[in-house]
This record gives structure tokens, sequence and C-alpha cells, in this order.
């Protein structure tokens, strides 16, 4: 029999601080969730956090629950609640695993930190619509639910250029949540915490994308698996000293790893982008399958989407609504192309895997066409693997590992 | 190991598992494909013993021996395995040395494999997680049609007026299916319609280049569906001497490869 190879995958030390952070993050949202002496508000991941931390929220992301709730493979088993109630098993895996879970009165945060019992209860619903229309959809219903006002940010999608239209509706929109938002807070708005927390989330911003980019050395120190796990406080505590603190740490670590040539994957001899989202049931054993292929999977517009180079502390709301409208879901394909290109070039890329999430068309990007567009014109091959962000119920291990090690297989041939 | 070492592919597919046995001229001296059946191990040294019987050879005659398919992993007499998606690729290649598509329809996946004048790999792909177009679905229908798998291709051919499935869902067909028994149409109208849902769906899935070749048991044990499937690419196809063997076949021939880097 042919005994599988077992590669080496490099932990990385800071992790212990990081889970510290979440916890102490976590913990605090359930004190104020049951003492009710902070209001909380719940935002999607790219909505106007800066805004509602300036305004004395907590702020709650319910899509780092639904990556939770994958990681932790509880996902399937409350996805079918959300299903019987409407909600279609087609639509975001996320709105169904964390609707899902709320109506079978679970949480994969009561597992993780002792005594948390549920998710924090919202006073607010804050949306931004820039990811898909699914958020607004996902809020609305806890908003009929739990009797809780909903606002949001409606953001103009596909476009190649974000032009000064778009910016000046955006920031107008962003400006008309304050009056609201001052009635639910109790709290007056003040333009000199908005910009303290601007300043905030542009220097954790900055310091993920240093973080990100350490992998476009040779070997990368770090995986798209890490990064899917270290990005925990760029999603929740962007805005905050800690999320800065953190990623000095991580930073740190990670250059002298870079300084001594260590690579995250033993004897790396593949490079591999992932375009699309992670499946996050699956993390642990897709970092093995790449690591066992000396494959380190390095980079991901996924973890990407987390830097946002346009926040001025000294143009708060222009900038928000430029930060917010410039990710790489909201672009045109025109412009997720050219991205993709200086990514492919930035970290020396041998192929490209996108991600087809059955339950994601808005970050599923191989669909029209774009990985033969792609592989014409930089002559990297890419694969497809068809699967989904969280319901397993949707992913084929046998294929995507035949596809994966097949794929492998063609990048080895070509480099002879 | 004798003077004249062999060269052993084992193939185990979801369905069939084949295994086929090269002498150091690349001459197939032994072949054998059964059901894969539930204990994969068993079923692959059942076929080792049988194309070796055939091959008039002993196992320590074997100088390397490469597994592939689903059940690769599962081959106790393996040195080393290959993907099903390789394989295939260099064992049409050893049979037409030149750019090419191949087409495998596999019982459980479909595959288009392109390969350039070299015979690299320039791309694949694999059905997705559907049995639209496989031989599942082929076996699926005849279990509902209550006709035995090895009559279709004659049946079909018997057609006149062929039936169209619209669906590539094997349970819609299925409902399809029934409609037109239910509307009086012949069986080999409706046995030819499913060779034609089958086709169509494989060049749904991608473009081709090169010269087209066709390879997998589907393709072995119905020629006319092959015949079909060149009306309606409007292209000449090849199809290898052994079509269900290629995959076996490619990984003899990386045994092969894979000893000579081992001796050198």
């Amino acid at each position: 029999m042919v005994e599988e190879k077992k590669v080496v995958r490099k932990k990385i030390e800071a992790t212990g601080i990081m889970n510290k952070y979440m916890a102490d993050y976590f913990y605090e949202l359930d004190r104020a969730s049951k003492s009710r002496d902070k209001k909380i508000a719940w935002c999607t991941s790219v909505g106007p956090a800066e805004l509602l931390l300036s305004m004395g929220f907590l702020v709650y992301y319910p899509e780092n629950h639904g990556a939770l709730l994958g990681t932790s493979r509880m996902s399937t088993d409350v996805i079918p609640n959300a299903n019987v109630i409407g909600y279609s098993p087609d639509i975001c895996s996320y709105l169904t695993a964390d609707i899902g879970a709320y109506l079978k009165g679970v949480t994969p945060l009561s597992k993780a930190f002792e005594g948390i019992e549920s998710v924090p209860k919202p006073d607010v619903l804050v949306y931004n619509t820039n990811q898909c229309r699914d958020v607004k959809d996902w809020f609305g219903w806890y908003s009929r639910e739990l009797n809780v006002p909903l606002l949001g940010v409606h953001t103009h999608r596909n476009p190649t250029d974000i032009g000064e239209n778009v910016v000046s509706s955006i920031s107008q929109q962003i400006k008309d949540l304050v009056e609201p938002l001052e009635k639910i807070s109790g709290n007056k708005f003040d333009l000199e915490k908005l910009k303290k927390v601007v300043a905030l989330s542009r220097e954790c911003s900055e310091l993920w994308k240093e973080v990100l980019e350490t992998a476009s050395t040779n070997p990368s120190p770090l995986t798209f698996f890490d990064g899917t796990i270290h990005m925990g406080p760029a999603v929740v505590l962007r805005g905050t000293q800690q999320a800065v603190d953190y990623y000095k740490i991580l930073l740190k670590e990670l250059k002298e790893r870079v300084k001594n040539k260590e690579g995250a994957v033993e004897d790396e001899k593949f490079r591999i982008y992932w375009e699309g989202m992670p499946v996050w049931g699956r993390l642990r054993a897709h970092s093995e399958l790449f690591a066992n292929l000396k494959a380190c999977v390095l980079a991901s517009t996924y973890c990407n989407s987390w830097i946002f180079t346009d926040f001025d502390p000294e143009d708060p709301f222009t900038s928000m609504a430029k930060a917010y409208s410039e990710l790489f879901i909201v672009k045109s394909d025109e412009a997720k192309e050219k991205y993709m290109k200086r990514m492919i070039d930035l970290f020396k890329i041998d192929g490209v895997i996108y991600h087809d999430a059955k339950t994601c068309p808005n970050n599923s990007n191989n669909r029209y066409g774009m990985p033969q567009r792609l592989e014409k014109e930089t002559g990297i091959p890419s694969l497809v693997i068809n699967g989904d962000l969280n319901d397993l119920r949707l992913i084929s291990d046998e294929q995507t590992k035949t596809n994966v090690e097949a794929f492998i297989e063609q990048l080895d041939e070509n480099k002879r | 190991m004798s003077s004249k070492p062999l060269f052993v592919g084992a193939d185990v597919g979801a369905s069939r598992t084949k295994v086929v046995v090269l002498d150091s001229e690349k001459n197939i001296v032994g072949h054998c494909v059964k059901i894969s059946g539930t204990d994969f191990t068993s079923t692959a040294n059942l076929c080792l013993d049988t194309s070796l019987n055939m091959a008039g050879a002993e196992e320590s005659d074997i100088a390397k021996t490469i597994s592939t398919g689903y059940g690769r992993k599962n081959v106790s007499f393996a040195n080393d395995t290959v993907t099903e998606i390789g394989c295939h690729a260099k064992g049409c290649y050893h049979y037409f040395p030149t750019a090419i598509s191949i087409i495998d329809i596999g019982g459980q996946d479909n595959k288009i494999i392109k390969l350039d004048e070299n015979g690299k790999r320039s791309s694949f792909k694999m059905n997705r997680k559907c049995a639209a177009g496989t031989g599942a679905f082929l076996e699926e229908m005849s279990a509902r049609l209550d006709i035995p798998l090895e009559k279709m291709d004659e049946l079909a051919k018997q057609s006149e007026d062929m039936v169209k499935l619209g669906s590539y869902c094997t349970v819609f067909s299925a409902t399809e299916v029934l409609e037109n028994i239910r509307n009086g149409k012949k069986l080999p109208d409706i046995v030819k319609g499913l060779f034609f849902s089958v086709i169509r769906r494989i060049t749904e899935m991608d473009s081709f280049t090169g010269k087209v070749v066709m390879t997998g048991g589907v393709v072995a044990h119905n020629p006319f569906l092959v015949e079909m499937m060149r009306k309606l690419i409007e292209r000449e196809i090849l199809v290898p001497e052994y079509p269900q063997f290629s995959g076996a076949i490619g990984a003899a021939l990386y045994a092969m490869e894979k000893e000579l880097v081992d001796i050198n």
C-alpha cells in the first residue's frame, strides 16, 4: 500500500496571543449583552464599523459567526433549520447556517468560550450590500425576529472604477446613519472620535497588508489557511488598538521567518493563489492536502479583502465610502482581472485555484470566463474546484483531492 | 526479478478495477477488469493474479506498479500513485502522440483532458458533483427501464425517432423518461435519447482542441455512442484498442518511466 506522506506544517507562535484577544472581544460582547450597559451593533464585515465604534457601540459581526459555524462543522447540521422556514439551500450558507443556529438555539461560541450561551443581543443591525444582497436579507430576518432597527448602505455594484458619484452617494448614505444611530446609542456623534477610529483601521489595514505580503518571499512564511485564521482581528477588531498591537506581533514573527528562510510548507515547490471563499469545514484537510504535495497556497483575494488602503482620518466619510466600495467583490470582472494579474505577479504564482462555492455566486469568480481569460493572458494554469463555504452537503472530498493532485502533477510536468 | 521486467498499472475506479501488465517493449501481455465492489484491495489483487496468469508471469517479475483511480491508495502491491487524469493522459498519448482532447466517460465521472503536441497537459476538467453524463446515469436508467446495460447500444442503434431529454439532472431525466413511456414512445428512441443526453453533457463541459480521443468503460461497451458523438461534434474521433484500460495503461507506462529514473 502506498503510504500517505505527511509534511510538517509550521505553527504560528502568535496564535495564542490572537486567541486571547479574540476571547476578550467575545467576553466583552457577552457581558454587555447580559448587563445591557453598552449598546451592541451587528455589522456586516465591510459595513460602517468605524462609525459604529466611534459612537460607542460594541460591534459584532455575524459573518464571523458564520465562519465559526463552518470551522466547527456545525453549519451542515443547522442549515436545514433555515431551509424549512423558506431560506433556500441555494442561497448564502453563512445566512442559512447563522439563522439555522439561532433557530436551533446553538452557537460555536459556547464551545469555544465557557460561560457564553448565545450570540450577543443586538440594539441595531447595520449592513452594507457591497458584498451581496444576502446580508440585507439576513439582517432583515433578525430585525423582524428580534424587533430591532435595521439600517444600511446600498452599494453600487460591479463598477470598474469607483467614481466621484459613487463615493458621494455612499458617503451621504453613511452620514444619514448618524441621526438614527445617535438616537439608538444615546451618544452624540463626535467627528474627532471617528477620525481616531478610522486612523486605527488604517493602521490595522496597513499592518495586515504587510503580514500578507510576507508571502511574496520564497519560501512563503505563511499560508492562506493561516491567513483565514489570523485575519480574525482584522475582521472583528479593526478600528481598535488591539488589532494594531496584534499585527505588530504577528508581523515580527513572520519577518523573522523570512529572515531565516523558514517556509510555512516544508520544501515549498509550488506557489498557489486561492480565489474565492475558503471551505471553512475543510481548512485543516485542505492545508494538509496541499502541504503534502509541497504546494503552498500562499495568497488569496479573500484574505486581501480586509486591506483598506483608502481610509483617511482627515476625510473619514469620503474615505470610508471609498474603502468600502473599492472591495474586489464590488468591482467588475475587468477590474478584478487587473487585480489578479498584479497578485499573480507579486506572489510569483505557479497556479490559481478558483473555489466555485455553490451558495456564494458573488464570491465565485470563475462563472463568467475569468479563469480562461486570465490563463490566456498570463499563461498561469488554473483549476476550478466545486464546493461551498459552509454547506458540507455540497462537497465531494474525493473529487477535490483528485482535482488538486492532478493539478499539482500538471504544474510539476510544466516545471520540468 | 526475471530478465524481462514487467510493469503494472492498476486503475481502481469507482465502478470497475482494471489491471494491465506491460512488457519492456510496452506490449500488453496481461489485462483484467472486474467490478470494484466493496473491497478495493482484494479486487485489485484478483485482477493482478488474472493478468499475470495471462502474461505467464509471476509477481516477482514485476519491476514496478503504479496505481490510479479513486481506490489508488488501496492497492497493496503498488509502489506509487498517479491521478487518473495523469494516467489517462499518458495512456492516450502513447497511442496518439499528437495534440489531443481526451474524453473519458467513467462509471462515476467524466473527464476532458487536453494535451499539447508534446503530451503535456494544458488543462483538464472533471464533471461537477453530479451523475449527469456518466456511466452511473446509464446504469440508473437501465435499471429504471429494466433492460440490461449491455443491450443499450444495440437498442440505441435501432432508433428511428430519438426522444429528446432536456434536463441534466438524473432524477429529472428519469421523470422525463417515464413521461415518454406513458406517451407511448419506443424503447430504442428513449435509449438513444439517453445516449444523446450523455454526450450533450460532455460537450457542455469544455471545448475540444486537436484530435478527439474517447476512452472509458461506457465508450468500450457502447460504440454507437461514439458514432453519435462524431456526428454531434462533426470531428473525427479516435478510440484506442483498449478504451477501458487507458488509465491502467498510463499507470503502467508511468511505472516504466519511474523505474528508469530510479535505475539512473
